[in-house]
């Protein structure tokens, strides 16, 4: 997975610790704590995840293995205005697979990337309980409907 | 105890409640066969995670199969191991696991040894159906180990080893699905992560994809060149085991075969690390004897308990784990070393060889030791002690390939001076033998009296963590013992929480310590298989005229001649180290 690297400031690590503490360091919510520190940080990076395997007393690589597994955690800093593409069953059927490459292709990034300049970040999920809307687009709390390869390009210009 | 009744292929058998399915059809003699699972009895360590599916049976009244290694055995449960719908989704499995594994089975380290090639004999694979995508990872080589994961079939029997065995936890399952693989945090590799190098995940590996480093391309050419003075150092649990590399039953002694195919592969002198161990107790005993004398004269500054050094694994283990407590083990080197502090001084010089053109060779029941023979500190303007290191089955394969009948070499003898050993060198190869050593000699220094017993029941055994008190004539000395890495972090724990109730310890990073060494022939989970080799060694013991290290002859001439007086200024500088504070932050790229 790529990653960042960034310096902590000690209140970022005191943000972690507490966070841990709340969860009485107790190894069995290693995801809970997670979930919060990515909700403060916007992301996990390496740094903050040693903080996190020191508090619980875990090893560093089960941090990681549970980081890695979950798409709903991210090692990178989201964009500016993030791109969810769903390819749930529906979705998927309906052509999200060709979205998602006319995305990578326009933004020349892959799925779980940021955009050099911080704008955009493209991920995929499962479902939004949209399927009537199929292929589904999020960007940012803002929904996209029935998107086609060739309505790319006009979703990307309203936020440039 | 509740037993319950079932029947597995028509016979019935009766278990107690809670037996899985497998156990109960082994205990009935039928063999299910199994990859990802694991039993090391003994050790009490049970890897059954159901993931791989070979080892799936039928049962009546359920509609799929089951795994048997984690499905428990109920009342009434009838159960069919060998009916054609289990041989063929067996067989779809295993072709299945195949379609993403390399096919280089013929030039692959792991060839001869490995489950995965015995299991596709055993299940009359001779295609693979499925062409599929095959997932591809970077090769990762550290000092010791390599890691080859498109070998990886994610049975996770290492992380099992890496995480609760050995508590080190560097390796975790990572990403998911197809992506999956088992690695260090942050795909780092093993060299930058907190790996000790114990070797314990790669004595479980069932497939190539964790190996040691191969040392034997680099020993053929130095034997070869004839500029060099080639010399080995072979370690106490070696010659417990090598044997079983040609197909001669566990533990069963091959001292004599072991030095004469030594002989025969070209080294100029074969040499025996218990030499050094019998140094070790010299050193390591008289820093025991310093401690607790100064203890026992309430001195409140002396830390206590002493822990034995003698292991690299555990060495690096507690640098990353531990680091706020590197002033308790002792400071003694390992025999491994102090024999290659000795070699490239003492013996050179009254050999008349160069220090450059001499090399030292160690064979060694471990892959942690090429690790260690690679630390800055054991060299001198870059050249250094110890050259490099082989492991067992290393040189199992080189005997092979020099064409040698193993079986039928003749007894040699080791030569002299660094080849002569007392029996307390030689029991340093087992779980509580270098405590046993230490006690022989720390006993006779510090009471002034002969043994009249020099064996030490009490600090002998397999369980992972022991204690003993021996009576040192009216004061009681209290020891501990731990093998694995786990139950050497629960004492450590004790320690660093003031309840420690011991005066030393003896730590080895293995089950079993070096007889079960991440470099010993491979056992494939049948844990009697360490019992002959630990049963050996103290057979070995037994039959040596001198069994204290400090009785040893040409120990006392290389004090009298070389080194002065152990923890004497030379033995200082030569024979004893320093450890670092690496703690577990680790480097991310």
């Amino acid at each position: 997975m790529s990653s960042v690297k960034v310096k902590l400031k000690e209140k970022d690590i005191a943000r972690i610790r507490e966070i841990c503490k709340e969860h009485h360091n107790n190894e069995g919510e290693l995801i809970n704590v997670l979930q919060k520190t990515q909700l403060h940080f916007g992301y996990l990076p390496a740094e903050v995840q040693e903080v996190v395997a020191e508090e619980l007393q875990v090893s560093l690589a089960k941090v990681y293995g549970v980081v890695t597994f979950y798409s709903f955690f991210t090692m990178i800093p989201k964009g500016e205005h993030p791109i969810s593409i769903c390819t749930g069953t529906a979705c998927y059927v309906r052509g999200a697979e060709k979205v998602v490459d006319e995305f990578k292709k326009k933004l020349n990034i892959n799925l779980g990337e940021t955009t050099p300049d911080g704008k955009f970040s493209l991920t995929g999920l499962r479902c939004v309980g949209a399927c009537g809307l199929a292929p589904v687009v999020l960007v940012g709390e803002k929904t996209y409907g029935r998107v086609s390869p060739d309505g790319v390009e006009d979703i990307l210009k309203e936020y440039q | 105890m509740e037993t319950i009744k079932l029947t597995i292929d028509n016979k019935t058998v009766e278990v107690e409640k809670g037996t899985t399915v497998y156990q109960a059809a082994k205990k009935l003699g039928i063999d299910i066969p199994v990859l990802c699972y694991m039993d090391l009895g003994d050790l009490n360590i049970e890897h059954k995670p159901g993931g791989c599916r070979v080892c799936v049976v039928e049962v009546k009244g359920r509609k799929n199969l089951a795994p048997s290694c984690n499905t428990e055995a109920t009342d009434g449960m009838e159960v069919r191991t060998n009916s054609m719908r289990v041989l063929n989704a067996r067989k779809t499995v295993l072709e299945l696991i195949l379609s993403d594994h390399p096919a280089d089975c013929l030039v692959c380290a792991k060839s001869g040894e490995c489950e995965l090639q015995d299991l596709s004999q055993r299940l009359g694979v001779r295609e693979i159906p499925y062409q599929g995508e095959q997932s591809h990872y970077r090769e990762d080589t550290s000092p010791s180990i390599i890691r080859e994961i498109d070998k990886c079939i994610m049975c996770r029997r290492c992380e099992k080893m890496c995480n609760e065995v050995q508590t080190v936890g560097v390796l975790s399952a990572i990403h998911r699905g197809f992506e999956s693989v088992v690695a260090p945090a942050f795909e780092m590799n093993l060299d930058h992560s907190v790996c000790t190098y114990c070797g314990q995940c790669v004595n479980v590996c069932p497939t190539g994809a964790l190996t040691e480093v191969d040392n034997t391309p680099r020993l053929i050419n130095d034997l070869a060149n004839p500029r060099k003075t080639v010399i080995v150092q072979t370690a106490p649990a070696v010659r417990a085991a090598l044997g079983e590399e040609f197909g001669m039953e566990a533990g069963t002694l091959v001292t004599g075969k072991m030095v004469a195919s030594l002989r025969e592969l070209g080294f100029d002198y074969v040499f025996d690390t218990d030499f050094a161990a019998d140094l070790t107790i010299m050193e390591e005993g008289a820093e025991l004897l310093d401690r607790l004398t100064k203890h026992l004269n309430g001195d409140q500054e002396v830390r206590m308990p002493i822990l034995t050094s003698c292991c690299p694994a555990w060495v690096k283990f507690f640098e990353h784990h531990f680091p706020d407590m590197t002033d308790i083990p002792s400071t003694a080197r390992s025999p491994q070393q102090m024999f290659g502090a000795v070699a490239k001084t003492y013996f050179a010089k009254k050999m008349n060889i160069k220090r450059e053109d001499l090399v030292v060779v160690s064979v060694m029941p471990c892959v942690a030791k090429k690790y260690e023979s690679t630390r800055d500190e054991f060299a001198v303007d870059g050249n250094p002690d110890v050259d490099y290191s082989v492991t067992t089955r290393e040189l199992g394969k080189l005997i092979k390939q020099a064409n040698m009948d193993f079986k039928s070499l003749p007894d040699e003898d080791f030569d002299k001076p660094l080849g002569e050993s007392t029996g307390a060198g030689v029991i340093f190869g087992t779980t509580g033998g270098v405590i046993e050593a230490a006690t022989r000699t720390a006993y006779e220094l510090y009471t002034g009296k002969d043994l009249e017993r020099i064996s030490f029941e009490q600090l002998r055994g397999m369980e992972g963590l022991r204690k003993a008190s021996v009576d040192f004539d009216g004061q009681e000395i209290n020891i501990g013992i731990a093998h694995g890495l786990g139950n050497a972090r629960k004492l450590l724990e004790e320690i660093r929480e003031g309840k420690s109730m011991y005066h030393a310890i003896e730590i080895m990073a293995c089950p079993g310590g070096c007889i079960g060494g991440g470099g010993q022939p491979y056992i494939h989970g049948n844990v009697d298989i360490l019992k002959a080799r630990q049963k050996a060694i103290y057979q070995e013991d037994d039959n040596k005229k001198i069994r204290k290290s400090h009785e040893n002859p040409y120990i006392k001439e290389l004090y009298e001649e070389f080194l002065g007086k152990p923890m004497g200024e030379k033995a200082h500088h030569l024979l004893h180290t320093h450890y670092f504070k690496r703690g577990r932050k680790v480097y991310i790229d």
